[in-house]
């Protein structure tokens, strides 16, 4: 459709027309034309949260919740550098994220105009990519392109900076290009996978003796057809499988040829599987450093497939043999017509073998802890979570630090997009907003955000937006009174000296739940936690849940800084001694 | 499969192997947008990258094509890195690597052109000499007084700075440099 319309109507207009129902964003002098616009129009429901980096992660969690990308709109200035932090965490993360952004009118830009800042220059390395909009005539080729841009290829956060006179200019209004890809001069993502190369990948993955399917985020970014192909590849052959952090759910927890998370507090079978492997196929996933530990021991003796849509994933710290360049789920589903087709089968005498091995290191008991009769164990607390919670259709989000990685260890995922986290940047302060952003998406669901007392504080003024919206989610809170990650490596790193780890006068979470108007909830002994969290579950608002954990414990298993997936700390052996030895000079340097 | 041909026990050793720094020249064909160039120079510095050398100039002007030319260095792992890096820039349609494209052909090196504005100053032998080996350069006088002589040398890297180093004692003053500019030897385009 081609419409005359002034530039905030444009703004709407092609938010409406790439299918947004939800927006999430603060006001300000800037955006103020867009915002009047908002009021007169129905149809796309605005979330006003009460700090910019909340509009930034609740959009992050409905884009990583429903599969669409996110939208938030803020003003110049304060509210565009408010937003860097989700910009950056959205592109690590490779999450689909629309930012609109106000910006001082176009004479002024230069000036040092009152709120104004570089918002392109600024957001440029934390992007996909970005736009300054000059002109009210470029306005809708440069929104329609946006969506396509952070949602095709390898995902990520776009910024299109509006100044304010283009927001009051009147321009012509041209609808979405029907295949944008084509369309589009310079961006255009390989998505199909080489025919050759994945006819060798077969034929891999049928010779190989010790395989490892090492899968990621890179398949719930390609959807649920991936997701599907992928449990079907894994039936097909029989291999054994892993995760990232960003990746959990992809493939059920409750699947037999489930691993467990892999990395630095992955289990001891899956690391050491990815170890001693014959064969490596990672599907979608990068070899974060989280992932791989220290790399010149990085699995020695495998083949490495590696297919991935972003050829700058390929090769960057990890040499891989067989690099497969395409969207996950199309080169699954060649996989999966190949193997079919071709009646490959996988070495089963072999695959018995390594089972048999794999079973031996499941039987060391990773993730196992010391239970507790009258202090609430933090892993405990977890499984209490999923073992009340895994019936219904139920989103984990999370902040940063060891209560994140208890969640990854002790919630199972069986379906995709149920699981919110920040992996790569580890943003503290993530989790509340992206609950707040699923909760919208779904509004029947049950949204937890598993936090620590730490990082709540970081964004628990979103209880505010939680209250206003009518979104009950539910902030399950491991207070240690510690920063706990922080802590672990102060004990790992420095001597036991917990400098600044520890916070002094943490709020009564139980009244300040109150104060926003929420419902807060406190639990000291594991006899009161079922009923709690079952209070918790049946409350119609916002909860604030102290739940008040084992003060010193330690996320384990571990692969220590500049140690090999041979080389994990487990839960029995690490003792204060082993703690305090476990990372040599050259580790202290990594982070 | 790299990992296996080689005795080497992990994958970093492989990298070790081909860990020899390398010079490249890239060239890339690029949007002329606000900004275009200021995405280039910050994945470079952000990522940590050298550039030796870098040129801009809008060369397609209907398109609204510019050709960023680059010398860069690193390992092979790294000049990889930094051409898909660059080649997932929205705004940048092409990145060619010109150095490889020459080994291909069993040239060492594509061809490349650097110019130079060089300002000398003196007077009596020393202004002779300038001026007799800004001759042998086969360099051009494009401003003098009695007092300097401004010459334009335009040529290989290599003899731009042989120039520049034998102007030094001379009486050089001042150097402004283009950068390099680079195209692939033979009939075929980029």
């Amino acid at each position: 459709m081609t419409r005359e319309m002034t530039g905030a109507e444009m703004v709407i207009q092609a938010l409406k027309d790439q299918g947004v129902d939800t927006i999430f964003g603060y006001p300000g002098g800037a955006v103020l034309p867009i915002y009047d616009e908002i009021i007169q129009q129905e149809g796309l429901e605005h979330i006003l949260v009460r700090h910019e980096q909340g509009a930034g992660h609740a959009a992050e969690g409905y884009a990583r919740s429903t599969g669409k990308p996110g939208v938030a709109l803020v003003t110049s200035g304060p509210g565009a550098t408010n937003m860097v932090t989700a910009l950056t965490d959205a592109m690590l993360d490779s999450i689909p994220l629309v930012c609109i952004s106000g910006q001082v009118p176009t004479h002024l830009i230069g000036n040092d105009a009152f709120q104004e800042c570089d918002t392109v220059g600024i957001t440029r390395p934390c992007t996909k990519h970005n736009w300054l909009v000059r002109n009210v005539d470029d306005l809708p080729r440069i929104l329609h392109e946006a969506f396509y841009v952070a949602t095709s290829g390898r995902p990520g956060p776009v910024v299109v900076d509006i100044p304010k006179d283009v927001q009051f200019a009147t321009g012509t209004y041209q609808g979405p290009t029907p295949n944008p890809a084509a369309a589009h001069k310079s961006y255009r993502p390989q998505v199909k996978g080489d025919a050759a190369g994945i006819r060798k990948v077969v034929e891999l993955m049928a010779a190989a003796k010790k395989p490892i399917l090492y899968t990621g985020g890179g398949v719930i970014n390609s959807g649920p057809q991936a997701c599907r192909l992928l449990r079907e590849l894994v039936s097909l052959t029989g291999f054994p499988i892993t995760s990232t952090l960003m990746g959990l759910g992809a493939y059920p927890a409750s699947g037999e040829n489930w691993l467990g998370m892999l990395g630095m507090h992955g289990t001891y079978e899956a690391n050491m599987t990815m170890h001693d492997c014959d064969l490596m196929v990672c599907i979608g996933a990068r070899f974060d450093d989280r992932i791989t530990g220290r790399t010149d021991a990085f699995s020695p003796n495998s083949i490495k497939i590696h297919i991935d849509i972003d050829p700058s994933s390929i090769n960057k710290t990890v040499n891989v043999d067989l690099p497969i360049i395409g969207d996950v789920g199309h080169v699954l589903e060649d996989m999966v017509r190949l193997w079919r087709s071709s009646s490959k089968k996988a070495d089963e005498k072999a695959l018995k073998t390594w089972w048999q091995q794999i079973d031996a290191w499941r039987a060391r008991n990773s993730l196992a802890y010391k239970p507790n009769n009258d202090i609430i164990m933090p892993q405990y607390a977890i499984q209490r979570l999923y073992e009340l919670t895994k019936h219904r259709k139920t989103f984990i989000s999370t902040e940063v630090g060891q209560h994140q990685m208890w969640a990854a260890q002790f919630y199972g995922f069986e379906e995709p997009n149920r699981w919110l986290t920040s992996g790569g940047l580890g943003t503290m302060g993530y989790g509340l907003p992206a609950a707040i952003g699923a909760q919208v998406a779904h509004r029947d669901a049950l949204c937890v955000d598993i936090a620590g007392d730490a990082s709540i504080l970081m964004n628990i003024q979103e209880m505010s937006t939680a209250v206003q919206f009518g979104l009950p989610v539910k902030v399950f809170i491991l207070n240690n009174q510690y920063m706990g990650m922080v802590r672990q490596w102060q004990q790992l790193l420095h001597g036991n000296r917990l400098s600044h780890s520890y916070t002094d006068s943490l709020p009564d979470f139980v009244k300040l739940a109150e104060a926003y108007g929420g419902v807060g909830l406190r639990v000291e002994k594991p006899g009161d936690l079922d009923g709690a969290i079952e209070e918790m579950i049946a409350v119609d608002k916002p909860v604030l849940f102290d739940c008040r954990v084992a003060n010193l414990a330690n996320c384990f298993p571990m692969i220590p800084s500049g140690k090999a997936h041979n080389e994990m700390l487990l839960p029995d052996e690490a003792n204060d001694e082993a703690v305090a030895n476990a990372i040599s000079a050259e580790g202290k340097s990594l982070v | 499969m790299n990992a296996q041909n080689v005795d080497a026990p992990s994958a970093y050793f492989l990298a070790e192997v081909s860990s020899e720094i390398e010079t490249h020249t890239l060239s890339l064909i690029v949007d002329n947008e606000p900004g275009v160039l200021a995405r280039v120079i910050g994945l470079f510095s952000g990522r940590g990258y050298n550039i030796d050398s870098l040129t801009v100039s809008e060369t397609e002007h209907e398109k609204h094509l510019s050709r960023i030319t680059i010398v860069t260095t690193g390992t092979p792992m790294i000049i990889e890195q930094i051409r898909h890096q660059l080649d997932r820039l929205v705004p940048v349609h092409r990145v060619t690597d010109l150095t490889v494209r020459a080994k291909r052909i069993n040239q060492d090196k594509p061809l490349e052109r650097e110019l130079a504005l060089v300002k000398v100053t003196g007077t009596g032998e020393k202004r002779l000499e300038a001026l007799r080996l800004a001759d042998a350069f086969r360099t051009t006088v494009i401003d003098a007084t009695t007092e300097h002589f401004v010459f334009e040398i335009t040529g290989r890297t290599s003899k731009i700075e042989q120039f520049i180093a034998i102007m030094k004692p001379l009486g050089l003053v001042e150097v402004s440099r283009t950068g390099v500019a680079a195209v692939q030897r033979g009939p075929e385009e980029l």
